[in-house]
């Protein structure tokens, strides 16, 4: 009854274009964000910052990031726990070296780092294909975690092999390190998280995006109708990079303030967001955080139910979570493959013309 | 003495890659006979050598489940089971599996893009990972169903006397050579000499001209999955009785997927000779570029390689040429 369009004019190109073309809406994301930056932070403990929504941030990151490539761009790739990796040893590096500079200036830099990492894995795109590609993919996975092992100098020759990010601050807040209040890390990886998929939102309805679009539906036709798979392709992969080395770098150095390469960025990192982006839905930004937070969730849960509540031991658990993840992404596939946002979507066209059938 | 034994680690590397081959040649079935590209090969071995240990050490099925369910400690019936019927067993539960995933996923999932099916078949890879786990716990567990292994002593004598260096070769590693050669002669001929090797090979041309003369796909899919599945069990036995049944076989398994790409995904010899080459090649780069880069590159060898060589030959060594129109 609420949520038309009706009533609601558009007197400009502008207001037509927009993102959320519905009041209710764009008033529903508005108060989402007011309460995410204004109220969640003077409530949000240890608990359900490290457990649910510092995760969920960064994973939605990845995701988004994932989704440009394979959902937009439609390269698939598996080489995100890689590209992650990057991410994390760059901020890393950056934060030894320059103590100096502002830890988000290292974010950024570190995501670039990253972009410029992915494009040139991405260059085989160029004449690679398909599962080929996806396969070619893993050498990017296996070579950059096998290279932070065995190059002393990416992890400071530090004894252990690990990196564990020292403390940084801002405006004197502690971002990083293991003083940071829950709420620093919550608004960090919300700052990054809200931007980015702003800018992810605005990229994939532009040029570039449908230049992406016409690459995923068929790179020969695109190729003719003077898109050039090139650039397109290789923009995909750097931007696709910025965003996974941006959440790489948070998930080191604001996540876990520790990490060790093939332990915190191996091939299930990869499968993992792959799944967010399938469970969400492929080329969609929604979808990314809708299947970040869906299997970020889903551990917490199961573990509540089956650790907490019937007493079962953890390792049962964590194998009854894989059977499930595995059951439900095959679920997924076959009755919805476009995931989650899908439905959301139909539920909103639903909505529309509620409570007439028609 | 250099060179010997380079060719020593030649000869190991290619016995490794006979092993790789094994695992491609599950892939490059029923990549073949329904065009999905089965990420769960790997998983399916393990899972294949996992039941086999627990049917031959006769543990309880879901035994961690259960204990946790109803408060009990079951662990083992007390008895064991002889390998031979312990591999029927195995084989017989593979097929069952392959009836499972032609029912509940294959079915619903027809007609959709393979890289949706692509990712279907790694959902399944999670599934059994769990599900092997769940009902057969998670430990190493160590796998005899009879192969010799440990070094043979023969090859060794016989190459000291005559080039005055004994070779170093596991005798498992010769009987997996022999095994998966018999395995592949086994699968040729019955893909060219029996009707129903035919109605697979055709299947595999074109799915709806094998539909219009009579073909039933179900029956094609569920019998080329139990394939993949048996050569997954023979795999698995081979992989376990070498490094134990553990997590890490089906990353190793993970190895086929470069084999594949170097092999092109379409062809049996492709599968054996990219299997061969990079074994040999991963061992090789070992041994003479290894130790100047820190070692263990064999992590990433096989990845590498097959990407370069893609690069320069986008559908493999034998693979089908690629065309494409708009």
């Amino acid at each position: 009854m609420i949520y038309r369009e009706a009533g609601d004019f558009k007197t400009s190109y502008r207001d037509d274009g927009q993102t959320f073309p519905i009041r209710l809406d764009r008033w529903g994301y508005y108060a989402l964000l007011a309460v995410a930056f204004l109220v969640v932070p003077f409530f949000i403990d240890s608990y359900w910052a490290n457990a649910v929504l510092v995760p969920f941030l960064i994973y939605a990151i990845a995701a988004i990031g994932l989704n440009i490539l394979v959902g937009y761009a439609g390269q698939v790739s598996l080489g995100t726990g890689g590209f992650m990796a990057v991410g994390a040893y760059a901020v890393y590096k950056l934060m030894t070296a320059f103590p100096g500079v502002p830890i988000f200036v290292h974010i950024l830099l570190a995501g670039l780092i990253t972009a410029l990492v992915g494009m040139l894995f991405g260059l085989p795109s160029l004449r690679i294909k398909g599962f080929y590609l996806a396969v070619a993919t893993l050498a990017a996975q296996f070579f950059l975690v096998w290279l932070f092992n065995k190059v002393p100098w990416f992890y400071n020759y530090s004894a252990s092999g690990q990196i564990t990010a020292p403390e940084r601050t801002f405006f004197g807040w502690a971002v990083t390190g293991p003083a940071t209040s829950a709420s620093a890390k919550y608004l960090t990886c919300l700052v990054f998280a809200v931007v980015l998929a702003w800018v992810a939102r605005n990229l994939t309805r532009g040029t570039v995006g449908r230049k992406w679009m016409a690459i995923r539906d068929m790179d020969i036709a695109a190729e003719i109708i003077g898109v050039n798979p090139l650039s397109a392709k290789l923009s995909a992969f750097a931007v696709s990079s910025f965003f996974i080395g941006i959440a790489g770098a948070l998930l080191f150095a604001v996540y876990l303030g520790a990490a060790e390469a093939s332990e915190a960025f191996g091939i299930n990192k990869s499968f993992l967001v792959l799944f967010m982006v399938i469970i969400g839905g492929l080329g969609s930004i929604f979808g990314s955080f809708a299947g970040a937070a869906f299997l970020v969730l889903l551990p917490v849960f199961l573990k509540n139910v089956l650790v907490a509540r019937l007493g079962w031991p953890t390792d049962l658990a964590a194998h009854l979570e894989l059977m499930i993840v595995g059951a439900l992404i095959i679920f997924f596939l076959i009755v919805e493959p476009h995931g989650l946002a899908r439905l959301w979507r139909l539920t909103k066209e639903k909505l529309r013309l509620w409570p007439f059938p028609h | 003495m250099e060179f010997l034994y380079a060719s020593e680690v030649l000869v190991n590397g290619l016995m490794a890659g006979v092993m790789y081959a094994l695992v491609a040649l599950g892939f490059v079935l029923i990549y073949k006979a329904s065009g999905v590209f089965n990420y769960a090969q790997g998983v399916m071995a393990l899972f294949a050598a996992m039941t086999l240990v627990g049917i031959m050490e006769g543990r309880v099925p879901f035994a961690h489940l259960i204990n946790a369910m109803f408060g009990v400690h079951v662990s083992h019936f007390g008895w064991t089971v002889p390998a031979i019927f312990g591999i029927a067993l195995t084989a017989l539960i593979m097929v069952g599996l392959a009836i499972a995933v032609e029912k509940l996923v294959l079915k619903h999932l027809v007609g959709q893009e393979p890289i949706i099916l692509f990712m279907a078949t790694i959902g399944l890879a999670w599934f059994l990972e769990g599900l092997g786990d769940v009902m057969w716990g998670a430990d190493v567990k160590v796998l005899d169903v009879g192969l010799p292994q440990g070094i043979s002593d023969g090859i060794e004598a016989a190459t000291n006397d005559w080039l005055g260096y004994g070779f170093f070769i596991d005798k498992l590693d010769i009987w997996a050579t022999v095994i998966a050669a018999a395995l592949v002669a086994a699968l040729v001929g019955f893909s060219q000499y029996t009707k129903q090797g035919r109605a697979m090979r055709a299947v595999a041309d074109d799915h709806q001209a094998a539909l219009s003369v009579g073909i039933s796909l179900r029956f094609i899919w569920i019998m080329v999955w139990s394939i993949a599945g048996f050569v997954a069990l023979v795999a698995g036995i081979m992989w376990g009785t070498k490094s134990g049944v553990q997590f890490s076989l089906s990353l190793i398994a993970l190895k086929a997927l470069p084999v594949l790409m170097l092999g092109g995904f379409t062809s049996i010899p492709g599968a054996i000779v990219g299997g061969l080459i990079i074994g040999m090649g991963e061992k090789l780069f070992e041994y003479f570029i290894g130790p100047m880069v820190g070692g263990a590159t064999e992590n990433w060898f096989a990845y590498v390689l097959a990407l370069l060589f893609l690069v320069f030959r986008p559908q493999g060594l034998f693979g089908e040429r690629i065309i494409e129109r708009v």
